[in-house]
């Protein structure tokens, strides 16, 4: 048996077409994005690709970027709130590479921002798109795990169920203690999983002038948040709806008013809180707030001190 | 032990809760349970008796609208105009099961939620309908739970720290609590020992009379048909072969397997 094989010269197709997926994908994600966001808050199926990593990575967010994505897009990747994480750094040269995408990290600059677990803390405006990487795009699947049941559930908003569950939560600790993927309303009929953004993010997607659209790829499931459009954490009337607070700011850029991540210093019981949002951390650097720790960090090279 | 007897008001309403006319299922070749036909008054309760396997079960899960029935129609009357809970949408069926009637299964696993706290298998039919106020919920549950004899302490435990004879009470208040007009039991005090079940049954006659609830109640044990039912339907193999009040039927059986089986209970 011979094997032939030829090097593509300089003038040769490339091997994959613009923004990896072919047309005919793109299309059909766009039908399913269209039918999602005329119904906001349902799960609209759609065909999900094999996309080069793997299932869990983010493969529903990467189709639904390479599916709206073009070349005059500035694209935003973040992942737990920050810009240099792996999984961040790999997306974004993806699209680099396929899409001939400009990428950035700032979030004003941005026209498509794909995240994992985080809104970033600069509003969101007019015109940007928000893209969440979904792992499990059913928010009843854990009360219910018959699809049948869960469908018909949605369809006439049988959504008792779901209050069960918070209802189990202040019963036993006295309080909600769901803190991500903490289930929404959306304009006032599906009940949907926000992905699994902090609690805290929750506020941001109600009335977001930004377009928001979730892509699942292993449960192959889109829906998605059409701008001012109405997003309302579940909760009961007498122990409403509550967001994370911290007791300390953030220990570099001094922030009172954003998302912080406990970082443990060493084994005898220190630890920092900073900005998830490493853009925002940067900005409010630059921008000359001083956190309490930022000294200690500049010396252990953790930030570039000469930068601030 | 104060009986609370509910004034027969049920005679000033001359429209049946229930009815049901020619119910047949079949199993392929099999007969499930073959042209039933009966009325049920509000405020009543009716026995389906039979040995096991004569079609108890099947009639009751066409007539609590778990499965379509093959042949005959079942009419609730929820508003003022009967409704066939066949030919209404799976919504409207679904959405009177949840308040109108309720169902207390024989094995409580398939009635509770185990994994969620007595409080929360109370309140989920509240909440079903609508109820968001966490306060009002718990008082109500802990209302129910007093009133099938549970403490109040207990609340917050899950169902399977509980005894078989309070999973099967707590299932009773889960069903009740939205107030329904019409309970189905099947074999509610099946796999009880003797005391228990005897508690059980006071308990049910007085919340079915107290609340004036209309109920069928699918046994075998004669002596809880005796207890708790008004009226008696005897079945074997499928069809409804003696049915009258009964004391009636209990005292002075027709059929001859009305007479075995009557003949057949143990009297210590």
């Amino acid at each position: 048996m011979t094997i032939h094989q030829s090097i593509p010269g300089e003038d040769a197709k490339p091997a994959y077409n613009y923004a990896y997926l072919d047309e005919q994908t793109k299309r059909m994600i766009r039908r399913a994005l269209l039918k999602a966001v005329a119904v906001p808050g349902y799960q609209v199926p759609f065909g999900s690709r094999e996309m080069p990593l793997a299932r869990g990575w983010g493969t529903g967010g990467i189709q639904i970027t390479a599916a709206i994505i073009g070349p005059d897009d500035k694209l935003k990747v973040i992942d737990q709130g920050a810009d240099d994480t792996t999984n961040a750094v790999s997306i974004r040269r993806f699209f680099e590479r396929t899409a001939d995408a400009t990428t950035t990290e700032a979030t004003e600059e941005a026209t498509i921002i794909q995240t994992r677990h985080r809104i970033p803390e600069a509003p969101l405006t007019t015109g940007q798109i928000m893209v969440y990487q979904v792992p499990q795009p059913e928010p009843l699947r854990k009360l219910e795990p018959r699809e049948l049941e869960t469908r018909k559930m949605h369809a006439w908003a049988e959504y008792g169920l779901m209050q069960v569950k918070l209802y189990e939560n202040i019963a036993r600790f006295g309080e909600v203690t769901t803190t991500y993927d903490y289930p929404v309303s959306v304009n006032g009929r599906y009940v949907m999983a926000p992905s699994p953004i902090p609690k805290f993010d929750n506020p941001k997607m109600h009335m977001s002038p930004a377009l928001q659209l979730f892509g699942a790829g292993r449960e192959k499931r889109i829906y998605a948040v059409p701008p001012h459009t109405s997003v309302k954490s579940l909760d009961f009337d007498d122990h409403p709806f509550r967001i994370q607070s911290w007791t300390e700011p953030c220990g570099l850029c001094g922030a009172k008013d954003s998302y912080l991540d406990e970082v443990v210093l060493d084994d005898l019981g220190n630890r920092m809180f900073v900005c998830s949002d490493s853009h925002h951390c940067e900005t409010r650097r630059d921008q000359g707030h001083r956190g309490p720790m930022l000294g200690d960090a500049s010396t252990l090279h953790l930030v570039d001190e000469a930068k601030s | 032990m104060t009986m609370h007897v509910a004034p027969p008001d049920a005679a000033l309403d001359p429209d049946p809760l229930l009815s049901v006319a020619g119910v047949s299922r079949f199993y392929g070749e099999r007969i499930g349970c073959a042209d039933v036909s009966f009325d049920l008054w509000p405020g009543e309760v009716l026995g389906i008796v039979g040995e096991s396997g004569s079609g108890k079960s099947t009639l009751l899960r066409c007539l609590a609208g778990i499965d379509k029935p093959d042949a005959g129609e079942v009419l609730f009357r929820s508003a003022s105009e009967p409704l066939d809970i066949y030919s209404v949408s799976e919504q409207e069926r679904r959405r009177l099961m949840r308040t109108a009637w309720g169902i207390v299964h024989q094995n409580p696993r398939d009635g509770l939620r185990m994994d969620v706290s007595a409080g929360g298998n109370v309140g989920e039919r509240l909440m079903d309908n609508g109820a968001r106020h966490y306060g009002q919920i718990r008082e109500t549950a802990l209302d129910w739970l007093s009133r099938v004899e549970i403490s109040g302490n207990r609340i917050d435990d899950r169902p399977r720290q509980f005894s078989g004879g309070m999973q099967q009470r707590l299932q009773i208040a889960r069903v009740l609590v939205s107030e329904p007009k019409l309970v189905f039991m099947d074999e509610p005090t099946g796999g009880l020992d003797v005391s228990v079940q005897a508690r059980l049954l006071d308990l049910l006659r007085v919340l079915v009379r107290d609340l004036g609830l209309a109920a069928i109640i699918v046994t075998h044990d004669l002596a809880v048909a005796r207890l708790l039912t008004d009226r008696l339907m005897v079945m074997k193999d499928g069809l409804v072969v003696e049915q009258g009040l009964t004391d009636q039927v209990l005292d002075d059986p027709q059929h001859a397997y009305t007479q075995l089986l009557t003949s057949a209970v143990l009297s210590v």
